[in-house]
């Protein structure tokens, strides 16, 4: 970390303040096209090639709404337990900047398309029992990304140019702004998570924060435990990951306290947080805050939403992670983490789902899908869409173990054949002969021809040396190719040596 | 062919009995446009070629037995304001001196389909602000009717083109009268149609809850043939309207016996006197076709120039902000700051005017003024426009002058803006309400100056005001 001349509180310190946050969360919806044109939203083109005189922002050029993207943020407001309001308004946020195109942002003001929502988060602090909680939603609005400033030097004259790529000019953005509810880092973490889940589950963003479809803001203040009167805040932006997040509150927090305890006051100011000091830098003091100049945007019509419409976008929607969370602790037995594991994306829960149903036992599912399959996929580098094994094997494995005709050693080999195979592990197991033998006259046949084999260990264990019996318990298990079902083993040889 | 007289059914005929091809229209509009324009000035930018090439399309229609469209071999002139792709679009603004759009305005892809020559692009007040066309970058437009007098503005250009006659009809914009005084100035007909009857798709915006294209001819048939090619839904601008485009060449032919016109006293208040004594003759003659006549009052009037110009110089501030000096206008090599290549750009490029109205745009949004003003205003908006409405419930159409005065000289206001803004007082409303109105040619100054007859319709009756116009027109020729 680069010296410093911030001064930070340290931790007994800061352990007398409460820490208030709120974040505002820019997620990119996933449209094929752009909020006010059609040019494509995909990523990678070549600078200024998905642009068109609308998201250039030509002289004349006009915007109009795409439906698409009125429907994912709808559907976004309704996951957050939102009030989609049947009818919002576009509105004007004027500023200079050289990749702002119409010298104007549109977006939405006093209008927005849904509010006072909530979102349900479970926090786990690190050494600490884990916990739920609720965090307000205060609204969601629509509006319009700018383009970029280059400044990365992949041109040579980048010392003196600043290069604009519009390309993302025009990309259609929900805003989503918290009630200044979370109490901590993790909770702003745990919030983050939750949203980004959400919004992967409904569709509504592929939320892949290394591209920017999702990036948050930050509001932190802190107040003396135990007092009513709320600190001033500082907004820091820039935040496109979890450990900057983290990172960045846990400064500001620091710095905040330190401030306060030296008898100084916190300034209202947008911060940035610099990523590769991992500091905030003040960039703007509330004087000079921009004065947007919201006015409605008059080149749009109102935004309405009917309630026909709504409840279509309703019904359109799949159970949520939260929910769908409660219910797999509930129907299948999992233990919360477990339940968290399994539905960290839609499609890891769409997956375990579908084993489970298909098994007799869901819990066993859950370990080898965690476990097993987890950390071949991870091998491999794939996701869990691209599994070469379909969901209905791995509960077949698990039944077969739950129905003693394989044993747990058995299921890991046959796993293998059917991670590289595609293969159901029923087929393996018969034509592999990798069945567990729980026949008690195959077994004692077997214990009888090691016994013969081995008097020297028989009379041993006679004498007492009873530890022997892992060794003989071994030498069955090694002759029945390890097959021979180890509890029937035990018990059988127990009897004969007897 | 005496293009300065030709109409368009003049027109239609002449190719219909091979009198002239397209292309000799296009190149006699071109060669009549490049030797008068000098006396007005009313082009920036002639478009010969581009003409020529729809020409030459009409033409080998015309061979093949098609239809060539309403406005085959009509030489056109277009607004400034208007973008025509790959034809020079300065918005009578040094800031776009050198801009070639890469697209065709709506309005402009629509006139070509239907036959329409694009003959060049009209001088204007820069970006539409201004009631002289003396704001230009340009230089101002001379009236054809007297050349020391100003042609109005902002659509001074396409009103004189098409008094001079360089232009069969034409295009203009209208944001608080921008088409109805220049044409009332220089003796034409000029169309504002009702907000969304006309794609605003390719207008460079000035004010946008009030910006209208529309349609100048020497003629009210002609005027009312390019509007119906030019009207109608256009998925381009989401504030376009659905309504149904009548037919409004059969409307202006229409019987107007029974009809019923208001005149607002509010109108008729400080009005020059011979302008006055034109207006009472022009009722009078409506009367005589039949019309009946009644008193309406439109009491909010007195408030539209202070509403008008928070409202449009709100929405101008933040319309004009993209032209910054990063992409396509005019940037100042002057400057070592991002903030200085604005301000230096902005300085340079723009007028005295469009500071002024960029300027008290951004005043009025301010933070802590924007309920006190723009608030407000909308809120006089409205009255203005319930105004109309209940008027409407009495009478077809309500009759008024387009300005109190006729033409005034080259220079005359200029160094006095309230006095500029005033002149609108009569053509305001109009915009402020969305609803349609026109200037009708209805007699001249006895210094030979023409006054023109404002007549508002309610929202999508364009019909109802091509009906009297079209009347009138007959019943004076």
């Amino acid at each position: 970390m680069a010296s410093s001349t911030i001064e930070l509180a340290a931790p007994d310190v800061i352990a007398k303040y409460e820490v208030v946050i709120g974040l505002e969360v820019h997620v990119q919806l996933a449209t094929n096209t752009k909020i006010f044109c059609s040019c494509p939203t995909s990523f990678g083109a070549p600078p200024n090639t998905n642009v068109c005189p609308v998201c250039l922002g030509l002289p004349g050029a006009l915007p109009v709404m795409n439906r698409r993207a009125v429907e994912l943020g709808s559907q976004a407001a309704i996951s957050l337990h939102c009030n989609v309001n049947p009818f919002s308004r576009m509105a004007r946020k004027n500023y200079f900047y050289p990749d702002l195109p119409k010298g104007y942002q549109i977006s939405q003001f006093d209008q927005p398309l849904a509010e006072h929502g909530f979102l349900d988060i479970t926090v786990t602090p690190e050494g600490e029992p884990a916990y739920k909680k609720r965090v307000g939603i205060t609204r969601l609005h629509l509006e319009d990304d700018a383009g970029k400033s280059l400044h990365d030097g992949s041109f040579k004259d980048m010392d003196r140019y600043t290069y604009i790529d519009l390309n993302r000019s025009g990309t259609p953005l929900a805003e989503i702004v918290s009630e200044p509810d979370m109490r901590s880092s993790d909770e702003a973490v745990a919030y983050l998570t939750e949203l980004k889940q959400v919004m992967q589950y409904i569709n509504a963003s592929t939320c892949d924060m290394e591209k920017g479809h999702l990036r948050a803001d930050a509001n932190v203040s802190v107040r003396l435990k135990g007092a009513e009167k709320l600190g001033t805040r500082a907004e820091v932006k820039n935040l496109n990951s979890f450990r900057f997040l983290k990172a960045a509150i846990e400064f500001e927090v620091a710095r905040q306290v330190a401030i306060v305890e030296a008898g100084g006051k916190i300034h209202q100011e947008t911060r940035l947080y610099d990523t590769e000091s991992g500091e905030t830098v003040g960039m703007r003091s509330k004087e000079q805050a921009h004065d947007y100049r919201y006015f409605p945007e008059p080149d749009l019509v109102p935004v309405r939403v009917s309630e026909k419409w709504r409840e279509q976008l309703r019904a359109e929607l799949p159970e949520l992670p939260f929910d769908r969370r409660a219910r797999f602790i509930n129907d299948y037995g999992l233990r919360e983490y477990d339940a968290q594991v399994l539905t960290a994306t839609r499609d890891m829960s769409d997956y375990y789902e579908q084993a489970a149903k298909a098994s007799e036992d869901p819990k066993g599912t859950a370990n080898f899908v965690m476990g097993d399959l987890m950390g071949a996929l991870k091998g491999e580098g794939k996701e869990i869409s691209e599994s070469p094994v379909p969901p209905e094997h791995m509960g077949e494995l698990a039944t077969l173990i739950k129905r003693g005709e394989i044993s747990g050693k058995l299921a890991k080999e046959i796993f293998v054949k059917m991670f590289a195979e595609g293969t159901r592990p029923s087929v393996i197991m018969e034509r592999d002969g990798l069945k567990q033998i729980s026949d008690t006259g195959a077994i004692e046949k077997i214990i009888d021809e090691v016994l013969a084999a081995n008097p020297k260990q028989v009379e041993q264990y006679k004498s007492g040396k009873t530890a022997v019996a892992g060794f003989l318990v071994g030498q069955v298990m090694k002759l029945s190719k390890g097959q021979a079902n180890p509890g029937t083993v035990n018990e059988m040889l127990a009897k004969k040596l007897a | 062919m005496n293009l300065a007289q030709l109409t368009i059914p003049q027109i239609q005929q002449g190719l219909k009995d091979k009198q002239f091809s397209a292309v000799e229209l296009a190149t006699e509009a071109a060669q009549f446009a490049a030797a008068e324009n000098p006396k007005t000035n009313a082009y920036i930018t002639l478009s010969p070629d581009r003409a020529l090439a729809t020409a030459r399309l009409v033409d080998e229609k015309i061979a093949r037995g098609e239809d060539a469209g309403a406005l085959a071999g009509v030489p056109v002139a277009v607004k400034d304001v208007i973008v025509t792709k790959g034809v020079r679009t300065t918005c009578g603004s040094k800031i776009l001196a050198n801009y070639i759009p890469p697209y065709d305005a709506t309005a402009v892809e629509r006139l070509e389909q239907a036959g329409g020559l694009v003959v060049g692009k009209a001088n204007c007040d820069e970006f539409a602000m201004g009631s002289s066309n003396e704001n230009s970058a340009f230089g101002p437009v001379r009236n054809p009717v007297a050349l020391d007098r100003v042609p109005g503005g902002s659509s001074g250009g396409s009103a004189a083109v098409v008094a001079q006659g360089t232009a069969v009809v034409s295009l203009g914009s209208d944001t608080g009268g921008s088409i109805r005084q220049p044409a009332s100035f220089c003796g034409v007909v000029g169309v504002t149609p009702t907000y969304g009857r006309v794609s605003r798709y390719g207008l460079s915006a000035y004010a946008s809850s009030l910006d209208h294209i529309g349609p100048f001819g020497r003629t009210v048939e002609d005027a009312a043939a390019l509007l119906g090619v030019i009207a109608g839904r256009d998925e381009w601008d989401s504030t376009s309207a659905a309504a149904p485009v009548e037919d409004y060449v059969a409307a202006c032919r229409q019987d107007v016996r029974g009809m019923k016109i208001g005149l607002p006293k509010e109108y008729f208040a400080g009005l020059a006197a011979e302008t006055g004594d034109i207006i009472a003759a022009a009722v009078e003659t409506l009367k005589s076709l039949g019309v009946e006549v009644v008193d309406v009052s439109l009491p909010a009037t007195d408030y539209a120039v202070a509403c008008y110009y928070i409202i449009a110089t709100a929405e101008a501030s933040s319309n004009l902000a993209r032209y910054d000096g990063v992409r396509y206008t005019h940037r100042s090599d002057s400057s070592r700051t991002l903030a200085e290549m604005y301000r230096n750009s902005r300085g340079e490029g723009f007028g005295a005017e469009c500071k002024r109205r960029i300027m008290l745009g951004t005043y009025v949004l301010s933070h802590g003024y924007y309920d006190a003003y723009y608030l407000k205003a909308q809120k006089v908006r409205a009255l203005i426009a319930q105004d109309f409405a209940r008027a409407f419930e009495q009478v077809d159409a309500i009759v008024t002058p387009v300005s109190p005065f006729p033409a005034w000289k080259l220079g005359e206001k200029v160094d006095d803006p309230v006095a500029m803004y005033l002149s609108d007082i009569y053509t305001i409303t109009c915009d402020l309400a969305g609803i349609p109105g026109m200037s009708v040619p209805c007699g001249a100054t006895p210094e030979g100056l023409p006054v023109g007859m404002q007549i508002l319709t309610k929202h999508f009756d364009e019909s109802g005001m091509f009906r009297l116009a079209g009347a009138f027109e007959r019943a004076r020729a």
